[in-house]
C-alpha cells in the first residue's frame, strides 16, 4: 500500500465532487465574472425552454408592395439577422398573407432584440444635390471595428465591385463636396470627400460601442428588409417539447447513463470504476465549455453531446479491452497499462479525427439545427480525447502505483 | 470460431432485404414529412381552465392532426397548436372535440404558416453531408487506404438508407430532429466502422505468408468484438431508457437512433468489412489478369 498515491486518488475524487456540487447549485460568488461558467446555467433553445412568440405584419413602402416575392425577402432577410445574432435554431414562417412569424429563445433582452430586427436597415450615400449615389444594395460586408490610431468605434463598409466602381465616380465627381451617408432616412453623417475613393471601402463612425456597432453591421450585412414591419403580437410561449416530456425524458436520460455507469464497473472492475470517474469528469467540463461559449442547448445539440458521450465511452472501451489483451499475454500490470494505450490511441484519434472533420464540414456548411450538432458534437470529441488519453491513464497508473490490487482479475483480465 | 467473411453474400442480400423497400417506398411514397417541412395550421385556442398540456395533445394527436411536439402552452390558458394544413371541415372538428373533452374552448385565430425548413435548408444538409462524406475518404485514404475509406462510407449510406427507409415505410412523421437524428448515425458508424479497421491495418502489418485476407479480417472482427457489443450496449441503454421511459415528444428522435445504431452496428461488421474484402480481391483479379496478358 502506497498511502501517498492513495491520498491523490482521494483528493481528486473531491475536486470532481466538489465540481459536480458546484455545477448543481450555482455559487453567487461567480456570477458576475462573465467567463466563467460556474454560477450560470446553460441558455435553452425553443424545444427545451420556449422563447418569445412575436407576429410581425408587413407593410407596404413606396417603393415596394407587400406580395408574395417580398415576403419571401423580408423572411430570408428576417433569417439572416437571427442567424448573424447567434440565436440558436429560431422559427421563421410565414402566417397567411401578410405576417411573418418570428420565435426566439436564450436572449437576455427580448424587446430590444425585435426592435432591432424589424429595422429597415435602408443605406443609402447622397451626394449635396440629395441625389442617391450608392444604397445598401451595393454592399458586399460590412463589418465593425475599433480605429487602432483614434480608438473610436466604426462600421467598415466594403462594396460589390459593381458599387466600387460607382463610388469611385461619385467620390471623383464629388472632392471637396459632402456626401451624407443616409440609415432609413435618417442623416447619419455628411463628410467631405478629400480625395477619390477606388478602393470600395467606406466607414461611418459616431457609435458608442462595439456592440451598437455590431447590431448596425448585422442589419447592413443582411440587406435591407424590402417591407415595412410591424409588432402586431409578442407573448412568451412554453417550450416546443411540453415541460412534462421533457422532465420525464430527463430521469430516463439519467436511469441510462446509471445503467452505463454500472455496465462499465461490473464489466471491467478497477479500470471501469475509473473510466466512470472519467466521465463524469468529462460531462463536467464539456458542460462547463457549453455555458462558457454561450452555446443554445437544443435537441439536436443533446444529440450531438450524446454521440460524443458515447465515444468518450467507446474509447475508454477500446483502450481497456487493449489493457485486457496485454496482461492475457503475461505482461505486470503497469506494462500492460502503457502498451494498451499506447495500440488503442491510434484507433481513438483516428475514429475521432474522422468524425470531427464531418462535424466541421457540417458545420461550415450547414444551417441552424445541423450547426447545433456539430457544435456540441465537436466540444464533446475534443474533451473526450482528452480525458480518455489523459485522466483514465493518470489514474489508472495512480491506481496501480497504490498496489492496493496486484492480482490483475481485478482489471478483467 | 464462426467465419463471418465465408458467407458474405448472406449479409449483402439481408442489408438488401431492408434497404431496397425502403428504397422502393421513398420513391413510391416518399416520407410522412412535418409541418417544419410542409407548414400548415396554426391554430390559437384560449382554454376556460388550467389543463395539463397532455390532455390538448392527446385530443390532437387522436384526430391525427398534429404530432406531439407542435403544441405550446402561452400563458396559463393559452394553447398553440402547429397542424398540418386543415380544411374548414377538420378546424371545427378540432373545435369541437377539444370542446368535449377539455371545456369551453376560444379560437383565438386559426391561420395558415408556412414551412420553417425551407427547401434550400434540406439541400444545404444533404449538400453538407456529401462533402463531409468526399473528405472522410480523403482523410481515410491518408491514414488507411482509399478502398477503405470508400468501404467505411459505403456503410455510413447504408445506415443513413436503412433509416430513412423505415421510416418512409411506416410513415412517420419526420421533423428537423430527424435530421439530427441522421447525423448522429453518421457519426457513429464511422466511429465505429474505424476502429475495426484499425485492427484490420494493424493485423495487415503483421500479416503471415499466405494467409487469406478473409481470415485476417475475420480474425480482427473477432479481436474487436468484445469492444463493438459493449459499446453499442451503453449506448442503447440511455436510448432504450428514452424510448421506454421518455416523453412523447421524442419518441420518434429516438427510434431513429436506436434504428441507426443498430444497423450502424451491423454494417461495420458485415457491409463495410467484407465490402473491403471484395474490393481487395477484385484488384488481385486484376492483377492476374494482367499478369496473364504481359505473359503472352
Amino acid at each position: 500500500m502506497r498511502w501517498s498515491k492513495l491520498l491523490t486518488m482521494a483528493a481528486i475524487i473531491l475536486v470532481i465532487a466538489a465540481l459536480g456540487i458546484t455545477a448543481a447549485v450555482p455559487l453567487p460568488v461567480f456570477k458576475d465574472i462573465a467567463w466563467l461558467p460556474w454560477g450560470k446555467e446553460i441558455i435553452l433553445g425553443l424545444d427545451l425552454q420556449g422563447g418569445v412568440h412575436v407576429v410581425l405584419e408587413a407593410r407596404d413602402t413606396p417603393e415596394n408592395k407587400v406580395n408574395d416575392e417580398t415576403m419571401k425577402r423580408a423572411q430570408a432577410v428576417l433569417e439572416r439577422r437571427i442567424n448573424e445574432t447567434g440565436v440558436a435554431e429560431p422559427v421563421v414562417q410565414r402566417q397567411g398573407e401578410r405576417r411573418i412569424i418570428v420565435e426566439l429563445a436564450g436572449i437576455d433582452d427580448p424587446e430590444q432584440a425585435v426592435i432591432d430586427l424589424i429595422q429597415p436597415a435602408y443605406l443609402e450615400f447622397k451626394n449635396e444635390l440629395g441625389q442617391t449615389i450608392i444604397t445598401g444594395a451595393d454592399l458586399k460586408d460590412a463589418m465593425e471595428a475599433r480605429d487602432p490610431n483614434t480608438g473610436q468605434v466604426e462600421v467598415d463598409l466594403t462594396f460589390t465591385p459593381e458599387g466600387t466602381k460607382k463610388f469611385a465616380q461619385a467620390t471623383t465627381a464629388n472632392v471637396g463636396k459632402p456626401i451624407g451617408i443616409y440609415l432609413d432616412g435618417q442623416l447619419l453623417q455628411n463628410p467631405v470627400v478629400q480625395e477619390p475613393i477606388t478602393n470600395g471601402q467606406a466607414r461611418i463612425t459616431g457609435y458608442e460601442n462595439l456592440d451598437e456597432a455590431h447590431t448596425i453591421a448585422i442589419l447592413l450585412r443582411s440587406g435591407a428588409l424590402p417591407v415595412q414591419l410591424e409588432v402586431m403580437e409578442k407573448r412568451t410561449v412554453g417550450p416546443q417539447l411540453g415541460q412534462d416530456s421533457l422532465d420525464r425524458s430527463i430521469n430516463a436520460g439519467i436511469v441510462g447513463l446509471v445503467a452505463i455507469l454500472v455496465f462499465m464497473v461490473v464489466y471491467y472492475r478497477i479500470p471501469g470504476l475509473i473510466a466512470d470517474l472519467a466521465l463524469a469528469f468529462y460531462a463536467l467540463i464539456v458542460l462547463a465549455i457549453f455555458i462558457g461559449i454561450h452555446a443554445t442547448m437544443t435537441l439536436p445539440g443533446i444529440a450531438g453531446f450524446l454521440l460524443s458521450l458515447g465515444i468518450a465511452v467507446d474509447a475508454n472501451v477500446i483502450i481497456f479491452e487493449r489493457v485486457k489483451e496485454e496482461l492475457r499475454t503475461g505482461k505486470s500490470i503497469r506494462s500492460a497499462i502503457d502498451a494498451g494505450f499506447k495500440r488503442g490511441f491510434v484507433a481513438v484519434f483516428d475514429a475521432n479525427v474522422t468524425t470531427l472533420i464531418g462535424a466541421a464540414v457540417l458545420y461550415f456548411f450547414g444551417t441552424s439545427v445541423i450547426r447545433g450538432f456539430a457544435v456540441t458534437l465537436s466540444i464533446g470529441i475534443l474533451v473526450s480525447m482528452f480525458t480518455a488519453i489523459t485522466l483514465t491513464r493518470w489514474f489508472l497508473h495512480l491506481t496501480a502505483a497504490t498496489n492496493a490490487v496486484k492480482d490483475p482479475r481485478y482489471y478483467g483480465a | 470460431m464462426f467465419n463471418f467473411m465465408k458467407n458474405r453474400k448472406i449479409w449483402y442480400i439481408i442489408s438488401l432485404l431492408v434497404i431496397l423497400p425502403g428504397l422502393f417506398s421513398m420513391v413510391t411514397r416518399g416520407f410522412n414529412l412535418g409541418i417544419d417541412f410542409t407548414g400548415g395550421n396554426l391554430v390559437e385556442v384560449r382554454l376556460d381552465r388550467d389543463v395539463k398540456i397532455e390532455q390538448v395533445r392527446t385530443v390532437v394527436e387522436e384526430l391525427g392532426y398534429a404530432a406531439a411536439r407542435n403544441i405550446q402552452k402561452s400563458g396559463t390558458s393559452d394553447y398553440m397548436i402547429r397542424t398540418r394544413e386543415l380544411t374548414e371541415e377538420e378546424s371545427a372538428t378540432l373545435i369541437s372535440t377539444l370542446e368535449q373533452k377539455v371545456g369551453e374552448v376560444n379560437l383565438l385565430r386559426n391561420e395558415r404558416v408556412g414551412p420553417v425548413i425551407g427547401r434550400e435548408l434540406t439541400m444545404n444538409a444533404i449538400w453538407a453531408l456529401l462533402i463531409a462524406a468526399a473528405l472522410m475518404i480523403v482523410y481515410m485514404t491518408f491514414r488507411f487506404e482509399f478502398k477503405q475509406g470508400v468501404a467505411a462510407v459505403t456503410g455510413l449510406l447504408h445506415d443513413v438508407l436503412v433509416v430513412m427507409g423505415i421510416f418512409s415505410i411506416l410513415q412517420i412523421e419526420i421533423d428537423s430532429a430527424f435530421v439530427a437524428a441522421v447525423l448522429t448515425i453518421v457519426g457513429y458508424s464511422i466511429n465505429n466502422t474505424i476502429v475495426i479497421f484499425d485492427r484490420v491495418r494493424e493485423n495487415l502489418r503483421t500479416r503471415k505468408k499466405g494467409e487469406a485476407l478473409e481470415d485476417l479480417v475475420n480474425v480482427s472482427l473477432w479481436q474487436t468484438m468484445a469492444r463493438s457489443i459493449n459499446t453499442v450496449l451503453a449506448v442503447l441503454f440511455v436510448l432504450l431508457a428514452l424510448y421506454l421511459l421518455g416523453g412523447t415528444t421524442i419518441k420518434n428522435f429516438v427510434l431513429a437512433l436506436i434504428i441507426g445504431v443498430t444497423s450502424g452496428f451491423y454494417s461495420s461488421m458485415l457491409t463495410a468489412s467484407p465490402l473491403w474484402v471484395d474490393l481487395k480481391l477484385m484488384e488481385k483479379k486484376d492483377n492476374k489478369h494482367r499478369e496473364a496478358y504481359s505473359a503472352k
